[in-house]
């Protein structure tokens, strides 16, 4: 077991070197240093002006050499600009050019600096990452039961009235990507035009101070699209578990059916969506963007938005190093966990 | 002129989709009286969630056909504005501020104007076109960059298998949206990226073809020159045309636009595709007709092609309509997020980001009537799916 994790820790890292690199090399073409340029100084910058401003703040070196000055495995550059004034990765207003370290990126703490939101990236990504926490918090805590109720109910019986009719329900979830059921859904239950005006049609409010009102629309509208797909695989191996020898022998043995039901099937039923309900996670992390972006709730996947909108490159790298992370560490514990629970598989 | 009720309005739109209606109508019929002759579409036609899905998939293909090709079911231009009709309610008479209104033209906004003064109807009705044509086609594409390595590296295994695993989990572990905006920018666009990743992409078919004929007839030399031929002519024709804009007789082209957005769908798609048929063909390489081929002396990519991969057909066939809904639903959110567009035109998923800020308004019927027309064809095609499964598991 400690070497397939260490195995499965080396490949992640891998991986997410790989990913890194290409979101750098992306972020990194030279149009969208243009935009940036432009961004940052006035948008009438003549081309001569773009590429003295880039070549002052380093951003002309090689793709390589800059990835490994972000990564901090490369001494950051120390370049005398075209103005004569000398600029250093490194330098900060308290540390200038003379004082500042060699080195300065991810792995000394230095995530960068968000030029859109003004701010050091790893604490825009710290409160951004609290606020998006609590609303997956509340979608696991409503999706996961029901999802599960569903497929158990749905798997139980296969072929009833009971199980075609949830089937058919989870079908339709599945079917209603976030932005589609968002707006039905602050149609129906928001505006004024249909009546019930129940939930607040935005979530900003919900940044300072969470109520069942302004929070409902966003945690449903996540958790319904991720809740078919679960139920889905709970019913198949609900349904599988059902039709195995043991539990036949339960029934001749005159165990009742909910009993049956719940003490003999239900554990071995909820393996494999465990491991689902694992590999969710990436696609939670989409469904948090669209949604933050529906209901104007500025958390990780606003910032997401904001910083590819503007090319604000560091922030951008330092969202995708983390979404790539809880992408990978879910999977991990996806595996571990499928080990785990199911007594017949073994990894050595 | 007075603006319709919601039963003329109801009445007037039934009237616009007559065509396509009444073409899925002659296809149920049809079938319906054949459908002990027509395979596993024929055993559709037992199923009752499959028959709903294929309704509703069909209704859309035949509202794209007829709007595309012949203009037929939308009332008004889908780029007309006209300041009088701005955010005006369903049912009201069409009229225009400035400039002639349109002697063609519908007499009312059936389901009535958005913030431009466009007809949200004809909007919407124009918008099932351009699904129609990408969402389909790049499911293909996916699936046979998918097949192709796929089929290789679950059949090979070794460090091939690694190598394409690996890759394979590299895009996956991408959130997708983070995805898009790196791939569909403008910026993107004035770069070789989308170039050379469809010159990667567009491969595939190529090799796939070329393959499969010459697998299959390998041993008649005259036949599998002539398929062999007319495959490699073609799709050089057509991969010079579409991935590099360079076709010699200046026939074919892709606008840019499309092109970058079809790429990142096909490039989105086609790891999970490869994972489905890697799998597949590691549980399918152990039975005993591919060991009686290998004995009978066949060549890895006739067992492959014509003994692996029609035997995956079932999950595969399903997968396929599946993934056609993901994709829908990933061209929704590209247009959601404003990416690889023209500004104009009509995209369901920009409609209703659209629609969205008006929601707080009280204005529903921008951003509903396109969420309901995605919903709709991406429940039809989840529809189908089931029920092509619960016919494939039958036999």
């Amino acid at each position: 077991m400690g070497r397939f994790i260490l195995r499965r820790i080396g490949v992640m890292l891998l991986t997410a070197l790989c990913l890194t690199f290409i979101v750098f090399f992306l972020t990194n073409l030279y149009p969208n240093l243009e935009k940036m340029a432009k961004t940052e100084g006035n948008m009438r910058m003549s081309d001569a002006e773009v590429e003295s401003y880039l070549q002052n703040n380093g951003y002309l070196q090689p793709t390589l050499v800059k990835y490994g000055q972000w990564l901090g495995v490369l001494p950051g550059y120390v370049i005398e600009g075209t103005d004569g004034k000398v600029r250093a990765k490194c330098a900060t207003p308290e540390k200038p050019v003379e004082q500042a370290p060699a080195f300065c990126g991810v792995l000394q703490g230095n995530w960068g600096y968000s030029n859109r939101l003004k701010k050091d990236v790893d604490v825009v990504i710290g409160e951004k990452l609290a606020l998006t926490g609590i609303l997956m918090f509340w979608v696991m805590l409503l999706m996961v039961p029901s999802a599960l109720i569903l497929g158990v109910l749905a798997g139980m019986r296969e072929g009833s009235k009971l199980d075609r009719t949830l089937s058919t329900f989870s079908i339709g979830t599945t079917a209603t990507p976030e932005y589609v059921s968002g707006v039905l859904f602050i149609a129906v239950f928001a505006s004024s035009a249909v009546g019930l005006k129940w939930f607040k049609g935005t979530a900003t409010s919900a940044m300072d101070n969470i109520t069942f009102e302004n929070f409902f629309l966003p945690v449903l509208t996540i958790a319904v699209y991720g809740m078919g797909y679960i139920a889905r695989m709970t019913r198949a191996s609900m349904a599988e578990v059902m039709t195995s020898q043991y539990i036949r022998t339960a029934r001749l043995k005159g165990v009742s059916f909910p009993n049956i039901v719940m003490k003999h099937a239900l554990r071995n039923a909820l393996i494999a969506p465990f491991t689902v309900i694992m590999l969710q996670f990436p696609w939670l992390l989409n469904g948090v963007v669209i949604v933050e972006t529906l209901f104007n709730y500025k958390g990780f996947g606003w910032a997401l938005v904001l910083a590819a909108g503007n090319n604000d490159i560091e922030l951008l790298l330092g969202i995708s190093v983390v979404s790539v992370v809880v992408v990978l560490v879910t999977q991990l514990i996806s595996d571990i966990g499928y080990v785990y629970l199911n007594p017949r598989i073994s990894v050595s | 002129m007075d603006p319709l009720s919601w039963s003329g309005i109801l009445l007037q739109m039934v009237q616009q989709f007559a065509a396509p209606l009444i073409a899925v109508a002659v296809t149920f019929v049809v079938s319906f009286v054949f459908k002990r002759r027509l395979g596993i579409y024929g055993k559709l036609f037992d199923s009752v969630i499959g028959m709903i899905g294929l309704a509703l998939v069909l209704f859309w293909v035949f509202t794209a056909f007829f709007a595309g090709a012949l203009d037929m079911v939308g009332t008004h231009d889908p780029l007309d504005q006209s300041a009088m009709m701005k955010k005006a309610l369903p049912g009201e008479p069409y009229s225009k501020l400035i400039g002639e209104p349109d002697p063609n033209a519908g007499e009312h906004y059936l389901l009535g104007g958005d913030n431009l003064g466009r007809d949200v109807f004809s909007r919407v009705v124009d918008g099932s076109i351009k699904v129609m044509l990408i969402a389909p086609f790049a499911t293909i594409f996916a699936f046979m960059v998918g097949i192709t390595l796929g089929l290789p590296a679950g059949y090979y295994g070794g460090r091939f298998d690694t190598v394409l695993s690996f890759l394979a989990n590299l895009v996956l572990a991408f959130p997708v949206i983070l995805l898009f905006y790196l791939l569909v920018t403008p910026e993107i666009k004035e770069t070789l990226i989308p170039r050379i990743m469809a010159g990667t992409l567009f491969i595939f078919p190529i090799v796939f073809l070329t393959v499969l004929w010459n697998s299959r007839f390998r041993t008649q030399a005259s036949k599998r020159n002539l398929y062999v031929g007319i495959t490699l002519v073609m799709g050089t024709w057509v991969y010079l045309g579409i991935a590099w804009d360079a076709d010699p007789t200046g026939i074919i082209s892709f606008p840019p636009n499309l092109l970058v957005v079809f790429v990142s769908v096909v490039f989105v798609n086609s790891p999970t595709v490869f994972r489905i048929v890697r799998g597949l063909a590691l549980d399918i390489k152990t039975r005993d007709y591919v060991a009686a081929a290998q004995t009978r002396g066949e060549g890895p990519w006739y067992i492959m092609l014509w003994e692996i991969l029609p035997n995956a057909r079932g999950p595969l066939l399903v997968d396929f309509c599946l993934r056609i809904g993901y994709t829908t639903i990933l061209l929704g959110t590209l247009g959601f997020f404003g990416l690889g567009l023209e500004s104009e035109s009509a995209d369901w998923g920009k409609m209703i980001i659209d629609g969205r800020r008006l929601l707080s308004a009280n204005i529903l019927h921008i951003a509903i009537p396109p969420a309901l027309a995605l919903l709709s064809l991406v429940l039809g095609l989840n529809f189908l799916a089931d029920g092509l499964r619960e016919e494939s598991l039958r036999d």
